[in-house]
């Protein structure tokens, strides 16, 4: 790789140990992903903060690093493990909750604002068109590449954290414009699709493509379904971004017996003792559709609502939030489905979701079966 | 013999060679450096101050901070030499500063467990 100067005397340590950490950890991966120089970029999103992620080797790290390294770009952070102001009403242990405490003041310490959202691109204003970031979270690399008009490869967690620290990037993948112009087309051939069927498409989408992929006959999408789509993608495989309309080159169909066949992989019990809405978490929109959704009906079981505390005000205002909790939804906010030590199999066996990305960490994380079904669906089925 | 840079730095040692890929998560206790993974070849040994040879590393992206904390606990490898650079081997070794070197699939079978080595990863060469 080509450096500048200045980027070569902080790789060497002139300008302290942090900071040659975090180049050290750039040029390494632009080395071994073939990137020929580094490039700035306006917001690091940051994994890596659900204690069930990165474990006591992690917390250590941090906490180390967080002694001396400040971000210097704008820094949002991915869910944690559960929700601190309801903690005490789940049957946590305390050495989790003390691990995690530690890995969000490291963070917190570095500058981190404490957003722990996975869909940053929902709760935060969006730089202009083509503005490079590094987003970690799988799900909103693929949104921010997709939807928003921003660039940023589906970034690990320590690209993006030494991103945040130095405000560069290797340019690599997905930072080129030759490699975001697909040269594979999917054509959606699934009629009557809903949020479900998107998730099963990106979960698809993701298992054949490169980086990059064009969606041939999808329109209308709703934010549920544009999200299910990006999470499910991000789930199956490296592909960081998707395009619409047909592209030269292949084309594959997805047709009811693909999608079958991802809903047999997916959907391992015909019921669930609980049911989780929130893998990729729940925005505002999101929450007012299920407020209007649940009106004059009841959960038959628990169900927890993942959402950001973005939101938390503006849910409350808007009657979203009284609505929800009288139809008897848990709302949780910080945290999301995946990996969460608040869905434990020791007391239940199987789970209802709609989201495509929760179940397949459910099953292979959490360990429990997954009764996948679309949100209409579950309200029909579990509400009364 | 010649090879790509990936993390810089200088080491000197034996060599430690593993014919498998290694998966640091779960596959090393990271308080001994001790091979865990019964299924390994290397299994039962320590890669604690040699210079480690394997194809790649393979599993979780957490495998990273394992790397970290073979380092913190001072049992970790001098230096690695792979055949490919995975991103959890590149990010682990930057972030605990060990030299990592990346070597052709020739040079790569030229080498011999126990040798001695100078591993210099700034001018990319093994001697």
């Amino acid at each position: 790789m080509e450096l500048t100067k200045e980027e070569e005397s902080a790789l060497d340590g002139k300008q302290g140990e942090t900071l040659a950490l975090a180049y050290r950890t750039l040029v390494a991966i632009g080395e071994a992903s073939g990137s020929d120089r580094l490039i700035p970029i306006e917001w690091a999103h940051l994994s890596g903060v659900n204690y069930n992620t990165i474990g006591d080797a992690g917390r250590d790290f941090l906490s180390h690093l967080s002694q001396d390294a400040k971000f210097k770009v704008k820094t949002t952070v991915n869910p944690m493990g559960f929700d601190f102001d309801s903690v005490s009403r789940y049957n946590i242990d305390e050495k989790f909750i003390e691990n995690q405490r530690s890995i969000k003041n490291s963070y917190e310490k570095m500058g981190a604002i404490p957003s722990y959202s996975c869909i940053p691109y929902e709760i935060f204003d969006i730089p202009k068109q083509g503005t490079h970031v590094s987003f970690a979270e799988s799900n909103a690399a693929i949104y921010a590449n997709s939807f928003s008009g921003l660039v940023t490869n589906k970034e690990g967690a320590f690209s993006a954290l030494a991103s945040a620290i130095t405000g560069k990037s290797p340019c690599s993948d997905l930072r080129d414009d030759d490699i975001r112009k697909p040269n594979l087309t999917i054509r959606m051939k699934v009629e009557s699709p809903n949020e479900l069927t998107y998730g099963m498409l990106g979960y698809f989408a993701g298992k054949v493509a490169g980086s990059s992929v064009a969606l041939s006959g999808v329109n209308g999408l709703d934010r549920r379904s544009c999200k299910s789509l990006c999470a499910g993608m991000g789930t199956s495989g490296a592909c960081g971004m998707f395009t619409f309309g047909e592209e030269e080159g292949e084309k594959i169909d997805f047709d009811k017996k693909e999608m079958q066949k991802i809903h047999d992989e997916l959907n391992t019990s015909e019921s669930g003792d609980l049911i989780t809405l929130g893998s990729p978490q729940l925005g505002l929109d999101e929450i007012g559709d299920l407020a209007t959704m649940l009106k004059g009906r009841s959960f038959k079981k628990r169900c927890m609502i993942f959402c950001p505390s973005a939101i938390k005000g503006q849910m409350r205002d808007l009657g979203y939030r009284k609505e929800i909790e009288r139809a008897g939804g848990e709302l949780l906010f910080d945290c999301c489905t995946c990996l969460s030590p608040l869905v434990d199999n020791k007391d239940v066996d199987s789970v209802v979701t709609n989201s495509v990305k929760g179940a397949y960490y459910l099953r292979t994380s959490n360990k429990v079966d997954v009764n996948l079904k679309s949100l209409k669906r579950i309200v029909e089925e579990e509400t009364k | 013999m010649n090879v790509k840079v990936i993390v810089k730095g200088r080491a000197k040692g034996s060599l430690l060679i593993a014919k498998n890929p290694l998966n640091f998560l779960g596959g090393i206790d990271k308080k001994t450096g001790i091979v865990q993974d019964r299924n390994h070849d290397l299994f039962g040994k320590s890669v604690g101050d040699k210079i480690l040879v394997f194809p790649f590393g393979i599993g979780s992206s957490v495998g990273a901070y394992t790397i970290y904390s073979l380092k913190y606990n001072h049992c970790a490898p001098l230096a690695m030499i792979c055949l490919k650079a995975d991103l959890t081997t590149a990010s682990g070794c930057a972030i605990s500063n060990i030299p990592l070197v990346v070597a052709n699939k020739n040079d790569y079978d030229l080498l011999k467990e126990d040798r001695e080595v100078i591993l210099d990863a700034i001018k990319g060469e093994i001697s």
